[in-house]
C-alpha cells in the first residue's frame, strides 16, 4: 500500500480514484432495475450478480450513493430481537458483516464492542430476561447482567442516572458492533461494478410502466428503462414509489435525529443503549460519541434537525454521564424513517408481478443490510421468498399475522 | 419554538400537543370485506401532501382536526371536529 501511495505521489497526474464507473446513459433495458443506491439496494445488485449470475442491472439513485439512511444512522449492528424470526434474521447479518471487510477487500471498520441495553424498572428487566431467552434459544450470545457488570464495563456511567433513573440491570449482548457506514455502500458499490452491474446517480425515478398487473419498465430523470424485474429499496421515499405502484403499505414516515460530540480520546468500548432515557450511545473510531434517540413525534417527509432533539438527547446524556457537560455536539442531522405497525421491516413480492419491495427499515435498516440484499437477490431471482424472510412480507398485515418487534426497538418509540 | 393552533385556546407551542394520526373513514364493519377491513386496519396514506391529521391539545383535553402538508410540514388550518365549514 505505501508504495502504492508512493507511486500515485510521484506521478504527475492524480487521478481520483474511482469505486464504480460514471455510468449516465442507461441502456434501453436491463434483466432487473434497483431504485435506490444505498447499502441496501447495492447489497441487492451485488448479490445478485454474485449469487445469481444476473448482472445486466441498473441501479437508480436519487442522490448520490449512501447518501440516505445508509449515511444517516447510528451504525449499530446487532441480532438480539424480540421475536425468533427477527433473531434468527437478524443474526445472519451480523455473520456476514463479521467476514464482509475481507469480502469486500474494504476496511469496515467493523468494531464488535459488545452491547448493553439498560433497563431502569422491573419490567424493562423483564422484558431483557425474555429476550435473553429467546436469543439463547436461537443461539444467539445475549445475556441479562447487573449493575456491577455494567459498571465494570463502563466506570464512567452513572448507574443512578443522577438519581433520576437507577438502572436495575441490563441485557448483554457480545456480537453487538459499529461500522463504517460509508464503506459499506462503496464496497458493495465497487463489487457490483466490478461484475458488471451500472450505478446511475443523480437520476431520478418518476414513473412506473405497469400493464395488466406485471412491471413492464420505469421512467427516469435519464428516459424510459425496460425491465420485468423491479426493487424499491428507497427506505423513507418507499410510500411515493408504492404510491406509483397502486401498491398500498402501512409504512408512515417519521424523521429520525442523531448527533455527534467533539472527538476525545477513546474511554467508552461498549454501545449503550436506554429505552427509558431514549439513548443509544457509542464512541466512533475517529473519538467523536456518536448518538442517537427515539423517533420525532409525528409525520414529516423531510431530513430537518431540531433544537428540541439536541437538548431533550443531551439532558439524558448528562444524567448518564455528568462528565461530559463541557463537551460541545458538532454535527447533527435526521433521516426519513420508514415506520411499520409492528417494527419488523416488509421484504419480498408485492400484489404486482416483478415489483419487490425492500421498504419498513424504519429505524433498524443498517444492520440488516447484508441479508436483506442476499435474501432480495434470490426473491429477485426466483421470484419467490425465501424462507428466511417469509415472516416479513407485506401480505402478513392482510393475513393479521405480524411480527412484532417493539419489546426490542432500541429505544421506545 | 414550533406553534401550533388549537381552535378553542388559540397558538401554542407545539410541545402541548400530541398527533394523533391520519384522519379516516371506518368502512362499515358488517358490509366490509376481510380484505377491506385489514386495509382499514394497517395501510395508510404515506406519501407526502396536504392531509387531514388527528391532534390533541393536551393541557385541555381538546381533539381537532389539522390539515398539514407533511412534506413542508406547514399547517393550512385547523378547526373541531364537524366544524370545517367554520374554520
Amino acid at each position: 500500500m505505501p508504495l502504492r501511495l508512493l507511486k500515485y505521489a510521484l506521478s504527475r497526474k492524480h487521478p481520483a480514484p474511482r469505486f464504480f464507473r460514471d455510468c449516465t446513459e442507461p441502456k434501453k433495458s436491463y434483466d432487473a432495475v434497483i431504485i435506490g443506491g444505498g447499502g441496501h439496494g447495492l447489497a441487492a445488485a451485488y448479490y445478485l450478480a454474485k449469487d445469481h449470475g444476473i448482472t445486466n442491472v441498473a441501479v437508480l439513485e436519487k442522490g448520490y450513493i449512501g447518501g440516505g439512511n445508509t449515511g444517516r444512522n447510528t451504525t449499530i449492528v446487532r441480532s438480539n430481537y424480540l421475536t425468533p424470526e427477527g433473531v434468527n434474521f437478524y443474526d445472519a447479518s451480523v455473520k456476514i458483516y463479521e467476514g464482509l471487510s475481507e469480502e469486500l477487500d474494504i476496511n469496515l471498520f467493523y468494531s464488535t464492542r459488545g452491547h448493553f441495553t439498560l433497563a431502569h424498572t422491573e419490567s424493562a428487566l423483564r422484558t431483557m430476561r425474555w429476550r435473553a431467552e429467546v436469543n439463547k434459544h436461537v443461539g444467539v450470545d445475549s445475556y441479562v447482567v447487573g449493575p456491577d457488570e455494567i459498571s465494570k464495563a463502563c466506570p464512567q456511567l452513572d448507574i443512578s442516572c443522577s438519581g433520576k433513573a437507577p438502572i436495575v440491570g441490563a441485557l448483554y449482548h457480545g456480537p453487538g458492533s459499529i461500522a463504517r457506514h460509508d464503506a459499506v455502500a462503496w464496497g458493495y458499490a465497487r463489487g457490483a461494478d466490478s461484475m458488471g452491474v451500472e450505478i446511475f446517480q443523480n437520476t431520478e425515478v418518476t414513473g412506473l410502466d405497469i400493464q395488466s398487473g406485471k412491471i413492464k419498465g420505469v421512467h427516469t430523470s435519464r428516459g424510459y428503462i425496460a425491465t420485468n424485474k423491479v426493487l424499491s429499496a428507497v427506505a423513507g421515499f418507499t410510500p411515493r414509489i408504492t404510491n406509483m405502484a397502486g401498491v398500498d403499505t402501512p409504512i408512515v414516515i417519521h424523521p429520525l435525529q442523531a448527533c455527534v460530540s467533539e472527538p476525545m480520546k477513546p474511554w467508552l468500548d461498549t454501545i449503550l443503549v436506554s429505552g427509558s432515557l431514549h439513548v443509544y450511545v457509542s464512541q466512533s473510531s475517529r473519538g467523536e460519541l456518536v448518538m442517537g434517540s427515539s423517533l420525532d413525534p409525528y409525520e414529516v417527509h423531510s431530513t430537518r434537525s431540531s433544537l428540541d432533539f439536541v437538548e431533550g438527547l443531551t439532558s439524558h446524556m448528562l444524567d448518564m454521564f455528568p462528565f461530559l457537560s463541557n463537551v460541545k455536539i458538532v454535527r447533527q442531522w435526521a433521516g426519513m424513517a420508514d415506520m411499520t405497525p409492528d417494527f419488523s421491516p416488509i421484504m419480498g413480492t408485492t400484489p404486482v408481478e416483478g415489483f419487490y419491495l425492500d421498504a419498513g427499515w424504519g429505524t433498524w435498516g443498517f444492520k440488516a443490510t447484508p441479508i436483506s440484499g442476499k435474501t432480495m437477490a434470490a426473491t429477485m431471482a426466483n421470484d419467490q421468498a425465501p424462507e428466511l424472510i417469509k415472516p416479513f412480507r407485506l401480505s402478513r398485515f392482510e393475513d393479521y399475522d405480524l411480527t412484532g418487534e417493539k419489546g426490542a426497538a432500541s429505544v421506545g418509540h | 419554538m414550533k406553534l401550533l393552533t388549537c381552535p378553542v385556546n388559540g397558538t401554542r407551542p407545539l410541545s402541548e400537543f400530541v398527533f394523533g394520526g391520519e384522519m379516516r373513514n371506518m368502512p362499515d364493519p358488517a358490509q366490509a370485506s376481510d380484505s377491506a377491513w385489514a386495509a382499514y386496519v394497517y395501510n395508510r396514506t404515506g406519501a407526502p401532501g396536504l392531509k387531514k391529521e388527528w391532534w390533541f391539545h393536551s393541557p385541555s383535553g381538546t381533539w381537532f382536526v389539522a390539515e398539514r402538508n407533511t412534506l413542508t410540514d406547514q399547517v393550512a388550518r385547523t378547526y373541531l371536529y364537524g366544524q370545517e365549514d367554520k374554520a
